[in-house]
């Protein structure tokens, strides 16, 4: 098709297409190469739409370690580098990941604590302690024995990682952490206050994988 | 060079440096763990971080090239915040138990935390524990303390040369850890413990015995090898708690061998001599100084006046100080005896009388990085000197060609160039094949001595390396020194350097192997050498700080003398059942750190050192006892105040170099002859045994350095014995002597060759280093 064409195939700025792998709470998940520039709606129209129906909760873009966006502002994306840069996050590896409300952000959030706290390979300072910090922090919140304070810390932690490591792994450790707060922050609070989780834990369970829609 | 701006001040700097070396250029202090000048950039620890112009994020100043026009501040709000930050992360883990840590007070966590961290934590969950390592007998743990800043980590695989440590598991859960099952076993491991910026790695023999505030320090000199490694030697009530490396780049740098940096336990010794002890009826008894000292001038001069002062010998320790050897020569010379001698090991005194001045490094020690090729001849050089074969190391990871000609193939931890390895009796021909054949490539005459030999491959690969550079050395270590061929060996290697246009030396075996001589501490042309007057046993003998059974080249030899002889005046540190046996009168004296002394190290730098403690008991340092001999026996010029005093009338002055230093010879006829006919030994004399306070420390006596004497030899040799590893075989040499020893393989021997350790009580009974030996199972 030649370069010039492959280019015009996305939008100014943001040429070609780019593959992205769609996994979370999607009827057919899966890759799918589309123009940039596409909107995310069509995207998850190609992947089958939300599962069982449900509502859209959170999306996080670009892969695990791409700030995590909410339902509103992710359906005015279009898939591109500039859109989702424009919302806050990051197109990254075109790993998307989508959440359902059946999700609950909190153990969301320390799932993917955990994944950088044991990803680290320790060789930095900021990376190697602050993953595990983050880590025991969020681990704690959802688990009960979350502290007013604890958000704030989160957020400093984080922002003590970013930028002062070899390789880019302490901010991908920081970057969800951040957005999760930032933009989940009322159901963090909720599970520090009433020591559990906004979303119902059966409706969690309901969401999940393992539990087919109608099967419960 | 680059100009950069550092915090406002404009400098130049070479290019190619990092900001953190700028700074120090400038006297400015980054924070910092895992920089280390000697060490690799690892950028890890992140405490270093600073704010340069333009640069979004905050940059690693141990890891940044300066640029031209670079602008650094290395305390604005995003550098200080940086800074805080890795502190605080550096701290969460961190016990922040100091007054139970065994580095409070000297740790760089705790200096820094001091500046850079808050006075209480925000870090409130679990903490993580690391399981400690055994390391050996000399560095202890505390894992959980460490920092994984892995400069313990690049000191064993850049500096030692092999990693002996490393880093498992991720995370959070890294752990320093060295293979599984094994410790760290290098001649310079200690280093570690001065490296590890917390109290992760501790001396295990200092550990929990004084704090770093307690202790005075003295700077001193190392007594042991040639090198003359600067110390810092602590002590607290008068007793020496620790021994640290003082910097000095153009000796040791900032290094010290496992040897001297743990020797001083030896200072302690339950068998320091403390009281003098004559010898009547058979008894030995203590008694005061003059009562023992009027009995030494007595005997000794009653020996002279019978016999003649040739009837006396001295025996003196390389390890002595020049003031000492000075001293014990101007009395012995006032005896009438020419029979002195401090080269004990040497059996070949062939050159003597044909030598232009004191053998010597050939070279400043500095200068041995400088060299493109060179070629070590007869040297357990990892062993004999670790840190110049540490220079050696780094020389050839700069792209120098380092090959040896040696009879052992211990792994020296250096990339080689080339190897030629057999039995001790081949050397002086393959040196010769060597010189024949640089000759032939650089197209000058050859001897015609050499030009008869036919040359190997080996010597061929050799000549190659060496001829293929433009700044040579060759350079003769301790057993090409106490080869009984030796002198040809030195007149070969000084063709050899001649040829290449380079330069010729000799590794000092002992702190005063160079000064042994600027004290004319050797027998005069009527004299009788170390050798000799053991061969040919005295009435009498003066020895002044060696252990003649063990540090003798014939070590059985030297105790059948000074058991026969009518008087044997012992100054010595130490007392040992040997000592006892054949000595007269025991006068006890101060070790290197109860006196003021010199020692001339091998590049011939003069290096004078104060009492770092009174001496124990009764001691008293060897100069004031020779002193008050030379007083008693009436000899003039002894009325000295000080040992500057001697020092000066030694060396004609202070000078900082000696003058003399030569390593010319004269008129020596090469002797290329390889016939010995049987199995050769092969004597190495392990590190921690060389000298009488390392074999008393009883840290080093652990170590894998200094496991029991065995009887190595190659599989071909094992198998035609009839032996296996492990099995015991009684070695003979001569008549009636046998020694039983555990049989080893040892793949790195030529056939037709047995190596076993000198300088040990076990294999002390074989004689001489250089002999035939007949072995079988046992
Ligand atoms: S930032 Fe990268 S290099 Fe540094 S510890 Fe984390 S994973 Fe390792
Ligand atoms: S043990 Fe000490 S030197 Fe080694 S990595 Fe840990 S803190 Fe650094
Ligand atoms: S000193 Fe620069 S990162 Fe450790």
């Amino acid at each position: 098709m030649g370069g010039e064409a492959y280019l015009n195939l996305g939008k100014p700025n943001n040429g070609g297409t780019k593959l992205f792998s769609v996994s979370g709470h999607v009827n057919r998940p899966g890759n799918y190469e589309v123009p940039m520039g596409t909107p995310f709606a069509k995207l998850l129209e190609m992947a089958g739409g939300m599962r069982g129906g449900r509502k859209l909760k959170a999306v996080i873009p670009g892969g695990s370690s791409a700030p995590v966006l909410p339902a509103d502002v992710m359906m005015d994306c279009t898939m591109d580098y500039d859109s989702i840069a424009k919302a806050g996050s990051m197109l990254g590896s075109g790993a998307v990941i989508v959440m359902d409300e059946t999700v609950c952000m909190v153990k969301a959030l320390e799932r993917l604590s955990y994944f950088y706290f044991e990803e680290s390979c320790g060789q930095c300072t900021p990376c190697r302690e602050g993953s595990g910090w983050l880590y025991r922090v969020v681990h704690r919140i959802e688990h009960g024995q979350g502290r007013p304070e604890d958000l704030d810390l989160l957020n400093r932690v984080t922002d003590n990682m970013m930028g002062k490591t070899i390789c880019a792994l302490a901010d991908a450790a920081a970057f969800p952490v951040r957005s999760f707060i930032k933009h989940f922050k009322s159901e963090f609070e909720y599970h520090i206050e009433n020591k559990k989780c906004l979303v119902d834990p059966e409706v969690q369970r309901m969401g999940s994988g393992f539990f087919k829609a109608g099967a419960a | 060079m680059v100009e950069i701006e550092i915090d406002g001040k404009t400098l130049q700097v070479a290019e190619g440096s990092t900001i953190i070396e700028a700074a120090h250029q400038l006297g400015t202090y980054i924070p910092h763990f895992c920089y280390h000048k000697k060490l690799s950039i690892a950028a890890n620890c992140r405490m270093c971080l600073v704010q340069v112009e333009k640069a979004p994020k905050p940059m690693p100043a141990c890891a940044t090239p300066v640029t031209n026009g670079m602008k650094v501040f290395t305390h604005s709000e995003l550098a200080v915040k940086a800074q805080k930050a890795v502190m605080e992360f550096l701290l969460i883990n961190h016990p922040l138990d100091c007054p139970i840590c065994d580095q409070g007070g000297e740790c760089q966590l705790q200096d820094l935390a001091v500046g850079y961290g808050e006075s209480a934590s925000k870090y409130e969950e679990e903490k993580r524990v690391v399981p400690d390592k055994d390391l050996g007998p000399l560095v202890s743990t505390d894992m959980t303390r460490c920092i994984n800043c892995t400069r313990c980590i690049r000191f064993t695989a850049e500096i030692a040369g092999f990693m002996e440590l490393g880093q498992s598991y991720r995370g959070e859960r890294a752990e320093v850890m060295p293979f599984i099952g094994k410790t760290v076993d290098t001649e310079l491991s200690g280093n570690i413990i001065d490296l590890c910026p917390v109290g992760a790695l501790t001396s295990k023999p200092f550990r929990f015995s004084a704090r770093t505030w307690e202790l005075s320090r003295r700077k001193s000199v190392s007594p042991h090898d040639g090198l003359g490694s600067n110390l810092i030697v602590q002590t607290k009530h008068d007793k020496v708690m620790r021994v640290l490396p003082l910097e000095n780049e153009d000796i040791n740098e900032c290094w010290l061998t496992d040897k001297e940096r743990f020797s001083y336990q030896g200072l302690n010794s339950p068998e320091r001599l403390t009281k003098p002890m004559v010898k009547q009826g058979g008894e030995w008894k203590e008694v005061d100084w003059s009562v023992a000292l009027d009995y030494a001038a007595h005997a000794l001069r009653d020996v002279a006046k019978t016999h003649g002062g040739g009837a006396i010998g001295g025996l003196l320790s390389p390890h002595a100080t020049l003031e000492e050897m000075y001293l014990a020569q101007k009395l012995l010379r006032g005896l009438g005896s020419e029979n002195i001698d401090f080269r004990l090991r040497q059996s070949d005194f062939s050159a003597d009388g044909k030598r232009k001045g004191a053998p010597w490094l050939g070279m400043k020690i500095a200068d041995i990085g400088r060299l493109d090729r060179v070629l070590v001849v007869g040297s357990f050089l990892r062993k004999d000197h670790p840190l110049i074969a540490q220079r050696l190391r780094q020389s050839a990871k700069r792209g120098a060609q380092v090959s040896i000609l040696h009879s052992a193939d211990d792994d020296l931890l250096i990339k080689l160039a080339a190897r030629a390895i057999a039995a001790p009796s081949q050397l002086p021909a393959i040196l010769a094949q060597v010189v024949k054949a640089v000759c032939a490539i650089k197209g000058v005459a050859a001897d015609t001595a050499v030009a008869g030999v036919t040359v190997s491959a080996d010597a061929q690969a050799i000549a190659q390396s060496l001829a293929s550079g433009s700044r040579a050395a060759v350079l003769l270590g301790n057993f090409a020194q106490q080869h009984p061929q030796a002198t040809t060996l030195h007149a070969l290697g000084r063709q050899l350097a001649s040829a290449l246009g380079g330069s010729f030396g000799f590794l000092g075996e002992a702190a005063n192997s160079v000064g042994g001589y600027v004290a004319k501490a050797v027998s005069g042309a009527a004299g009788l050498n170390a050798a000799a007057m053991l061969k040919d046993p005295r009435q009498a003998y003066v020895v002044v700080g060696a252990e003649p059974e063990l540090d003798c080249a014939d070590g059985a030899q030297a105790l059948a003398a000074l058991a026969k002889a009518a008087a044997v005046v012992v100054l010595s540190p130490f007392r040992s059942q040997a000592m006892l046996d054949y000595a007269a009168v025991l006068l006890p004296v101060s070790p290197f750190s109860e006196t003021s002394g010199t020692f001339v190290n091998t590049e011939g730098r003069v290096q004078s050192f104060f009492a770092a403690t009174k001496p124990l008991g009764e001691a008293r340092p060897a100069w004031k006892v020779l002193r008050v001999l030379g007083n008693l026996l009436e000899q003039a010029g002894f009325n000295y105040n000080s040992s500057e005093d001697v020092r000066a009338e030694a060396l004609g002055g202070q000078p900082e170099f000696a003058s003399g230093l030569d390593n010319g010879i004269d008129g020596v006829a090469l002797n290329l002859a390889s016939t010995v006919g049987g199995l050769e030994r092969l004597a190495d004399v392990p590190i921690h045994f060389a000298d009488s306070l390392s074999r008393r420390a009883p840290a080093l006596q652990l170590a894998a350095d200094s496991v029991a004497p065995s009887a190595r030899m190659s599989a071909a040799l094992l198998a035609k014995l009839g032996v296996a590893a492990g099995d015991k075989v009684k070695v003979g040499a001569g008549a009636t002597v046998t020694v039983t020893l555990a049989a080893r393989l040892d793949a790195g021997l030529p056939d037709g060759v047995v190596r076993i350790a000198a300088a040990h009580a076990d294999t002390a009974a074989l004689g001489a280093m250089s002999s035939v030996l007949s072995v079988e199972k046992a």
